[in-house]
């Protein structure tokens, strides 16, 4: 092990131990949580590693205080985060608009279980990708990654600490139960310091810092308490001195920029695969473990010789909606497998436009699509 | 915005945020006295301004946060004290003082006001407690005296409220004390003392509420609180916490009730740190 | 009072001139300085502020023994109380 205590090599690991080492090798020096089916293995090695490289692990006493134990560290300066699954997400939710509102660098992993309500808690599902984008009250913007194996949940997490550290939001992974307790091959690099990034600090004198005024790409420099800086933040609806203002221009001006932080950034979020998409007249438009079953759907379509091909993605909030208008103008169809009663599958309907149809193929959750599902889809789709 | 008027002589004038005064608090509110406490109290303890944080939960008494010139965080209802935590953690340098409110703190923040009691995180709570709702218009709470009025108990309260110290005592804080807002000088002292001593430390602060709790309880003017204060208090250091409730019209107990010695989560914190190099062995 | 001898700390404990200062655009007229003081030496105006608050004010400054009850029990931090030595 090296001497920052990241490890190094190749390992057999499950996938929320994989976020784990993900999160200490981005820098993740914090994590606060509670214990729930199927993420507490994400807790459980965090508890285990952090004393040994220098961070602090500490079990709340519920999901609302972890998230807010999270946003506090932040403010001290340090990379810090929390996992849970669906009950303990939908806690978390007023908290994590307080840290949108705040701007407050943080992840946040949801590994999915069935919901609604205690669901099935040991078993997969996608059913909380709306909640990732609209559970909090109020307009916002964030961004969720969707892992879909356990080394891509090791990468994703420091892209997320990386985009949350860039844009000063709290950013989200989106895993499942399925990814998060599937043992694979996980290949952990040494990370040079370049390829993390660090929230942009103020350089200005104390007395002239304003803690709301973004630069140019509308993030604002972030100071930490304790440094001088004497800083006032509030959930309120506030002005650059980061003072409450009640009035319907200041909400404007704040919520626009909180917003538009996102939105006009968002080729530098946004990130997805495609596999043989060029000739494609049929698209299988799936995330996270649902892509593992779509893939091998889409190769026996293409067997079958249908033209069939997957845009897989891996930033689904904010929505890859320019690349979904572009390829409606060129396929008939978009297939849309989610382990939910379909929630992405309107957004991709909102982008397709009528230009394309989509077809929806929804699984209630506890497990994964069986291929030959998908590929009846795919057959129907391009009839 | 008024100016100070003697700038850089007065204590209270050097930590306030002075291009939001006046503030938002009613005639006769007993927030404000508690405020001037807590940054005298920071001049007498010798400690450094910039070292302190101070979080506030969502409230009147929420609103201190954005009074005070220091490294301040005004949070959701009721969670003050997790991101406090957080903030403690992520720099145990920092001296952190929560500032709210009974609502805040006792009813939707009281599992955490518990637990935080419990691990004895090191900081300071100071908790006004005006018995009742005030920013949502006087309803009734966990502290509302049985048979008060409230706007949402017309007919008097008829719920037993908690006996806040008796709580945060048996939760395992070390340091207890409550006061009134007429106890000024004991109350400044108090903090101060609070906020140098390790572990978690818990004062109550009763203040009044003339615009709504005290209008629906024969209390119509600060003042009138302020008497009742004067003539019901009774000072008792070292009392047992579990005699210290307090019902709509019986004696106040004011006083420092306890102040006893216990790990903190951070010195256990430094335990398990070697306990887990000497495993990694 | 006579006293038999001098005491050590006379100079540090002898009442000095203090002047009462209110801020006229803080106070909002709760009436606890005038309520509280020891001396009697604050009253209530009958001068309104620009908000319409009834305004204390110092009613006889030579009653003032600079105790500061008056500015730690503002509740709009509207009182300073400040030493008159230099202009005595």
């Amino acid at each position: 092990m090296p001497e920052d205590g990241a490890l190094c090599g190749t390992f057999f690991m499950n996938g929320d131990v994989a976020c784990a080492e993900g999160a200490i090798s981005a820098g993740c020096r914090f994590f606060a949580g509670y214990p729930i089916t199927p993420a507490t293995e994400v807790a459980e090695r965090m508890s285990e590693r952090l004393p040994h490289v220098g961070g602090i692990y500490i079990q709340m006493e519920d999901e609302i205080a972890s998230m807010n134990a999270i946003l506090g560290a932040s403010w001290a300066g340090l990379k810090a985060m929390t996992s849970t699954s669906g009950p303990g997400f939908s806690l978390m939710m007023e908290n994590l608009g307080l840290g949108v509102m705040l701007e407050t660098p943080c992840v946040l992993v949801n590994i999915q279980r069935a919901g609604p309500s205690t669901g099935l808690p040991t078993m997969a599902a996608q059913g909380d990708m709306m909640q990732a984008r609209w559970g909090s009250h109020g307009s916002y913007e964030i961004i969720a990654l969707v892992p879909s194996s356990p080394q891509e949940i090791f990468d994703l997490t420091i892209t997320a600490f990386n985009l949350s550290e860039r844009y000063r939001v709290p950013v989200l992974v989106m895993s499942d139960e399925a990814v998060g307790h599937m043992s694979e091959k996980v290949v952990i690099p040494r990370i040079s310091p370049k390829e993390l990034v660090s929230r942009r600090r103020p350089d200005g004198t104390q007395e002239q810092y304003l803690p709301y005024k973004a630069d140019e790409d509308l993030v604002p420099p972030m100071a930490i308490a304790g440094e001088g800086y004497r800083f006032h933040v509030t959930g309120l609806t506030h002005d650059e001195r980061g003072y409450p203002v009640m009035t319907v221009e200041a909400q404007d001006q704040l919520v626009r920029r909180l917003v538009d932080k996102i939105r006009l950034n968002k080729k530098d979020i946004i990130r997805y695969e495609e596999v043989g998409v060029e000739d494609a007249e049929v698209i299988v438009c799936a995330y996270g473990i649902s892509t593992r079953v779509a893939r091998l759907a889409v190769q026996e379509a293409r067997n079958a010789g249908i033209r069939a091909g997957m845009l897989r993605l891996i930033t689904v909030w904010p929505f890859a909606e320019d690349r979904i208008r572009e390829l409606a103008q060129q396929v008939k169809a978009f297939v849309v497998p989610e382990i939910n009663y379909g929630q992405i599958v309107l957004e991709v309907e909102r982008c397709a436009a009528g230009k394309a149809s989509t077809l929806l193929v929804p699984h209630m959750g506890g497990g994964v699509h069986h291929p030959q599902t998908i590929l009846k889809a795919i057959k129907e789709a391009v009839q | 915005m008024t100016t100070p008027l003697t700038v850089g002589e007065n204590t209270v004038d050097s930590l306030l945020r002075l291009d939001r005064m006046p503030h938002i608090w009613c005639q006769g509110c007993g927030i404000g006295p508690a405020v001037g406490c807590f940054t005298r109290a920071i001049e007498s303890s010798g400690l450094d301004p910039d070292k302190i944080a101070l979080v506030s939960g969502i409230g009147c008494a929420g609103r201190a946060a954005g009074y005070v010139k220091l490294d301040s965080f005004h949070t959701t209802h009721g969670r003050a004290l997790p991101f406090a935590t957080g903030l403690k953690l992520g720099n145990p340098e920092l001296n952190l003082v929560i500032f709210s409110g009974d609502g805040d703190l006792v009813a939707i923040g009281g599992n955490h006001l518990i637990h935080s009691a419990r691990r004895n995180m090191d900081m300071t709570v100071i908790c006004i407690n005006n018995f009742n709702y005030g920013m949502t218009g006087g309803q009734a709470g966990p502290t509302t005296p049985l048979d008060a009025r409230s706007t949402t108990t017309p007919y008097g309260n008829f719920e037993y409220p908690f006996n806040v110290p008796y709580l945060v005592a048996a939760s395992g804080a070390t340091y207890v004390a409550r006061w009134t807002v007429l106890h000024v000088r004991q109350l400044e002292w108090s903090i101060a003392e609070a906020m140098t001593k390790p572990g978690f430390s818990f004062i109550e602060v009763l203040a009044p509420c003339p615009t709504l709790y005290g209008r629906m309880n024969k209390e119509p003017k600060g003042l009138d609180t302020m008497h009742s204060y004067q003539e019901r208090s009774v000072v008792r250091d070292g009392a047992d916490p579990k005699d210290v409730a307090i019902d709509s019209d019986g004696p106040i107990v004011v006083g420092k009730f306890v102040d006893i010695e216990r790990p903190t989560f951070w010195d256990q914190w430094k335990l398990l740190l070697d306990r887990a190099r000497e495993k990694k062995k | 009072m006579k006293l038999w001898r001098t005491p050590f700390d006379q100079a540090e404990k002898a009442i000095r001139p203090a002047k009462v200062l209110i801020d006229k655009e803080r106070c909002k007229g709760c009436g606890y300085c005038v309520e509280f003081c020891p001396r009697g030496a604050l009253v209530m105006s009958d001068e309104l502020s620009s908000k319409g608050y009834t305004l204390a004010a110092v009613a006889d400054e030579s009653k003032c023994l600079g105790c500061g009850l008056c500015d730690i029990l503002c509740p709009e931090f509207a009182i300073h109380v400040v030493s008159n030595d230099n202009e005595s």
